[in-house]
This record gives structure tokens, sequence and C-alpha cells, in this order.
């Protein structure tokens, strides 16, 4: 497990001490319902009764207001960056070629940002109220994972105007 | 299978290096060479595994001691049921072993077959691996110096 050097006659200088942890993930019965949406294509919210914002993805209640969200909302696959993140970093097990973008997406619909990865666009040309959309998995491929949603990439439409994500940055 | 709460495997896992330094670096080497070494402390304890610093004056120390490959349990504990990464897939016991020569007690397993074994106080060897790269687990484990 030592980082072996070239010559085992070296004094040992380091030694692997890698943290491990399995465990089991159960997302609840408002996020099941969302990942089961994503298999078929579908981004499943839900309302809150009191305050009326909508979050993607639910966890069952609102956080602000304390009570149940019953309420099932379907939102778009497209949305605005509100804020987002240039990776210039190499790590290990990384896939993404650098540099890359992870971006916060306001889905259309949405009160809420969803973390996701941004391609199909230089790093430099990515800004806030940048319009993007969902580019899927083919539909045999997708699993109850947000990885079903490959990345996000600009949509061409014009910038969203400040006033629509303001309260979301 | 709508509706249904979903579970996932999840594995969380960062892959550390970490550098060991004079000490904690002179100490893996014996161990891939088979010997073991603690460190002697301003007050002329010796320290296994040895420390970079003095635990009471905080000074730096260097002087290199070898130890003894066997030793008495100071404290113990039994494992009945190993987890997969635990370094015996049988049920062992963790112990804290002061070896001949040293004055305080380091963490490993010990090979005891069954609890009724155990004892504090009872003497212990080392059983090295093959194949020693300059880590802990280069000791496998400890085993009783009297066999059953
Ligand atoms: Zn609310």
């Amino acid at each position: 497990m030592t980082e072996a050097g070239p010559d085992p006659n070296e004094p040992v200088r380091s030694i692997r001490a890698p943290v491990h942890l399995e465990y089991h993930f159960m997302p609840g019965r408002a996020s099941s319902r969302f990942l089961r949406g994503v298999e078929q294509g579908r981004l499943l919210g839900q309302r809150c009764p009191q305050c009326a914002k909508v979050y993607v993805p639910p966890r069952g209640a609102c956080a602000a207001c304390g009570v149940p969200t019953d309420e099932e909302v379907e939102v778009a696959d497209r949305g605005t960056v509100t804020t987002f993140c240039v990776v210039n970093v190499p790590f290990h097990g990384q896939k993404i070629k650098l540099p890359y973008v992870s971006a916060t997406i306001l889905l259309d619909g949405a009160d809420i940002g969803l973390f996701h990865l941004l391609q199909e666009v230089d790093a430099e040309k990515v800004h806030m109220g940048m319009r993007v959309e969902a580019v899927w998995a083919p539909p045999e491929q997708r699993k109850p994972t947000l990885e079903s949603i490959l990345h996000f990439r600009p949509s061409g439409e014009p910038d969203a105007d400040y006033e629509t994500y303001k309260d979301h940055v | 299978m709508a509706g249904e709460i979903l579970v996932a495997t999840n594995v969380l896992e960062y892959p550390y290096t970490r550098t060991v330094g004079p000490v904690l670096g002179a100490f893996f080497t014996g161990l891939r060479e088979g010997r073991i070494q603690g460190v002697r402390a301003a007050d002329g304890r010796v320290l296994v595994p040895p420390t970079e610093y003095d635990p009471l004056t905080s000074e730096e120390l260097t002087e290199m001691v070898d130890v003894g490959q066997a030793g008495v349990v100071t404290t113990w504990a039994w494992v009945y049921a190993p987890r997969p990464l635990h370094p015996l897939d049988r049920p062992f016991a963790w112990v804290l072993v002061r070896l001949d020569g040293a004055d305080t007690s380091m963490l490993h397993a010990l090979d005891a077959g069954e609890p009724e074994r155990m004892s504090t106080g009872m003497r212990v060897r080392v059983r090295w691996r093959e194949g020693r790269v300059g880590e802990i687990q280069d000791i496998a484990c400890f085993e009783p110096e009297t066999p059953s």
C-alpha cells in the first residue's frame, strides 16, 4: 500500500492512507418519485402549500415553512444559470476534460437551483443569466439518477433578465 | 416498482497519500526490514510508535531505538464479527501491546482464536507479513507467545 518508490532500498517517505466509506443511501419518498421521473425524462418537483415555492428535487417538506409538500409539479428541463464554477484542478477519478463548468441552474418553474455539469460551451463564455437546456441520455440508458441528464448546454435563447432570478443567487 | 423508495449503495473514498516525515519514515522503513523502532523521549522513555516531538517538552526527537518483537497486552477489545476491511477475517482482538524495551503501547490486532485466551498482561509476539513494503500492515498481526 506504500507509494512504492522505484527503489525499495530508499527510506519510506510516504504511505497511502485511503479513507473508505461504503453506505446505503435512501433518498426518501419524495426524492424517489423525482428519480423515477428522471428515468422517464421528466423533472418532478413539489410545491409548498404555504409559500408556493417549488422544490426540485423535492424533499417532501418545505424547509422554510416546515410543512409537507404534497402537490407535485413538473418543471421544464431548461433554465437559467444563476452561478457557476470553472474547474481547473485535476483530481483522482476525474472523467471530464479540464477546464469544465459546474453550474447552478434555476429550471423554469422551480425555486431552487439544480447543480449540474455544463458542456458544449467554452468555460470563459459561461455567465450568470445564460439560458441552458438538459441533454438527456438515450431513453434506454436512463436510470433513476441525475446522471440520466448527461449535462446541460446553452439553449441559444437570449440571456434571462436579472430580475427573473435575482431571488435565487 | 413505481412509488417504491429507492436504495443505492454509495462508496465514498479519498485516496490520500501522506508523507510521513523523518521519524515515522524511519519507523516504516524499519518495519520493511523486519525491525520495530521507537524514539527516545527527553525523559529517557522509549515511545513506540515513535513521535516527532516530545509529548511533555515538545522538543524534537531523533534518537531511534530498536525494541523487541514481543511484549505484553495492556488492554484489549474482542471483535466477534470482523468487518470486511479488518486486518483478520476471523474473530480477533484489538490490543494495545507494550513491546519489550518500550514504555508506551501500540495498537494492533491479535490473532488469539477465541476470547477465552485473552487476558491483560498476556505475552504476545509479532507475526510479520510476507512481502513487506514499509507500512503498519507489514505487521500482519500479533499472536500469543504460548501456543494454545
Ligand atoms: Zn414553504
